[in-house]
């Protein structure tokens, strides 16, 4: 058994597919460098990601299936999930494997667990979209903090930069360290380190805005006002907003 | 803005709570030369703890009214505080909400301050406002006020998205009944108005890309349920001609919250029909996505939805001569209508099946409600469950097996059956 271990970058992943196949690995795993484990039974291998390689991996899917299944493979990536890539390593050697596109077979055990996973991953992108929120802080910056359970702020950025366009914003996935902003002309990835405590609450008057407290304290408000207390009804609330989201959300921070 | 916003704010969303539209989708309104927002997709940002969506900010101008509607806790005999924002007031909030990501737009709505123009005037003031002067192209929906001139209207549905006109009743005696100051006509004249400028728009987009967008959402309106006495066959033909008649988008059945002592009405503390209401969403559903027509649900017969099942699987166990299906060859409109089978699960199935046959293993990874489908279907495996079993027997099995995940659900929203 051959593990081989990459650099976790989609083009990283890609690279170590071209390798399994310009190497003829047989039983091969492919595991990202920072979650491999030394066993004494296995071949390591190491690839060191390449543009050109994972462009030709990249080019070949492309004749044999759509632009939408190459988009699912790529949120698929995103989900981060343990052996994520051995199941993507399969997708594609069924994809080389024949003639047809095989993109809706369904029965393919691979083909749907890489659908599945991917309306996973975009249910929490259009999770994101509706539960960031952001802050206005003095010098007339939007930035939120979030925590999803995929890599997704590579899928948020459309959305943020067509929707905010006049306004600069920044959001920063605290899990991943690493962070998108909207300078109001172009979206790019910063990593910083970001002290939580500035988000919590007790800072606001140092940080924010003048009118930010107002504006969360009118919109607490309002979602307290809008409540029908006769048609309580909490296990429906929970299915559309389960709890470990609260920890960012506005409107959950009254006690 | 301060204390003084905070109380009208509580008041003024409180009064508007009890119209249940939220729906901010069906516009694609784009972001205009780098401004504000844009209404693509309709996103719920938060849910109430009654789990309803909240997407707009959905408030009323004032609560003030010089109508005396009984089921309506605005109406003015109810001793209740009364408030009213200005038109820079709805703005701002508008706009600081939006910003921070808490919402897709603006509902708003009134109480009839005056007259009807008068009151009318001022919605499309806070619509003209926000696209004018803030380039705001986040969603608009402004509730129309009975009797607002058509003028009023069609300067409306210029800068709004969806418009609303609600009849409140499913049949006219209720409305006169519990709303002595409305007329039925006074409801269906714009309706109808709106729906021909709603037409003429789209005509004329097909010629000139480039003219002025006219209410791009449609128009929905709301009924309340369980006030008056109606059937659900005569609340659910009333929608299915609003929705072929007047070519509405949406439909809304909002289960009545008692407010009043009012003997007209069901007491206070008398619960809120939500499973009814429910039920009725289920079946618009059937009727907007999955291709059933009205009489298929409800008939004279048949007057009510069923409690305990939802209407397709009641339609399926009345019409078990067309069962079992064959997965693997019946079009997708037939495996549609397949209790325990949803739209896309449907749409995977006539995917996959061109590769191979499709065994109760493919089902099940597929994700349709296999403990409720496989009475009414056989695949490639062998094993094949409706062995003469009558309506009863099915429905018992099936109610006793609990599937939690197809239990009601109180949404607007809900999607799965
Ligand atoms: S006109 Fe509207 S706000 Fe006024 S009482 Fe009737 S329903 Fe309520």
């Amino acid at each position: 058994m051959v593990t081989l271990t990459y650099d976790g970058s989609f083009e990283g992943l890609l690279t170590a597919i071209f390798e399994i196949y310009e190497y003829r690995f047989s039983d091969v795993s492919i595991v990202p460098a920072d979650r491999a484990q030394a066993n004494v039974f296995n071949d390591h291998r190491q690839s060191t990601s390449d543009p050109v390689k994972a462009e030709r991996v990249w080019l070949g899917l492309k004749k044999k299936v759509s632009t939408a299944a190459l988009n699912q493979l790529h949120r698929a990536f995103l989900s981060e999930l343990p052996g994520i890539e051995d199941k993507l390593y399969q997708y594609v050697l069924y994809v080389f494997s024949s003639k047809l596109s095989v993109e809706y077979d369904y029965s393919n055990s691979f083909v749907l667990f890489i659908k599945q996973t991917d309306q996973k991953v975009r249910r929490e992108k259009h999770r994101m979209e509706a539960f960031i929120r952001f802050q206005l802080t003095g010098d007339g910056l939007y930035y939120a903090i979030c925590q999803p359970d995929y890599n997704v702020l590579p899928l948020l950025q459309n959305h943020f930069r067509e929707r905010y366009a006049d306004q600069r914003w920044l959001i920063y996935d605290s899990t991943r360290k690493y962070g998108i902003y909207y300078d109001l002309n172009t979206v790019e990835t910063v990593s910083l380190s970001f002290s939580e405590e500035a988000g919590s609450g007790k800072n606001l008057q140092a940080v924010f805005d003048e009118k930010e407290e107002l504006y969360q304290q009118l919109w607490q408000q309002y979602f307290t006002s809008v409540n029908i207390v006769a048609r309580k009804n909490t296990k429906l609330h929970l299915q559309h907003m389960p709890r470990r989201y609260w920890k960012y959300l506005t409107e959950k921070q009254v006690q | 803005m301060s204390d003084r916003t905070l109380e009208k704010l509580s008041i003024l969303a409180d009064a508007a709570k009890y119209d249940v539209s939220c729906s901010s989708s069906g516009s694609d309104r784009k972001n205009k030369d780098k401004g504000l927002g844009n209404a693509s997709n309709g996103i719920c940002h938060a849910y109430t703890e009654d789990g309803r969506c909240v997407s707009l900010l959905k408030i009323l101008l004032t609560n003030h009214c010089i109508f005396d509607c009984a089921y309506c806790v605005s109406r003015k005999s109810n001793d209740v505080k009364r408030a009213a924002f200005t038109v820079q007031e709805v703005v701002d909030l508008t706009i600081n909400f939006y910003r921070r990501n808490y919402i897709e737009g603006l509902f708003l709505s009134s109480g009839i301050f005056k007259n009807a123009d008068y009151t009318m005037e001022r919605l499309v003031l806070v619509a003209r406002k926000l696209r004018e002067e803030h380039n705001f192209n986040g969603y608009i929906h402004l509730k129309t006020i009975p009797g607002a001139s058509d003028e009023l209207l069609k300067e409306a549905g210029l800068y709004a998205d969806r418009l609303s006109v609600n009849v409140e009743m499913p049949t006219e005696q209720s409305l006169k009944l519990l709303a002595p100051d409305k007329k039925r006509e006074d409801m269906i004249q714009p309706m109808n108005y709106l729906k021909g400028a709603i037409i003429a728009n789209r005509e004329e987009k097909k010629l000139f890309k480039k003219a002025p967008q006219f209410a791009p959402a449609g128009q929905s309106t709301q009924m309340v349920i369980g006030a008056t006495p109606e059937s659900d066959l005569e609340v659910l033909f009333m929608a299915s001609q609003f929705y072929k008649q007047m070519q509405l988008k949406r439909v809304y059945y909002s289960g009545y919250v008692p407010i009043s002592n009012d003997n007209r009405l069901p007491a206070i503390g008398t619960p809120v029909p939500m499973i009814r209401e429910n039920r009725l969403y289920q079946a618009d559903w059937l009727m907007r996505f999955y291709g059933f027509k009205v009489n298929e649900i409800v008939s004279p017969e048949n007057p009510h939805l069923d409690i305990d099942i939802d209407p397709k699987l009641s339609w399926a166990l009345r019409n078990l001569q067309i069962f079992p299906v064959d997965i693997n060859k019946a079009d997708l409109q037939v495996i549609m209508r397949i209790p325990g089978i949803g739209v896309q699960s449907a749409k995977k199935i006539v995917s996959a099946r061109q590769f191979s046959k499709l065994t109760w293993e493919h089902l099940k990874k597929i994700g349709i409600a296999v403990n409720r489908a496989r009475y009414f279907i056989t695949c490639q495996s062998k094993e094949f469950e409706l062995k003469d079993l009558m309506p009863m027997q099915i429905k018992q099995r099936i109610l006793s097996q609990g599937a939690s995940k197809y239990q009601p659900n109180f949404s607007p929203q809900i999607k799965l059956f």
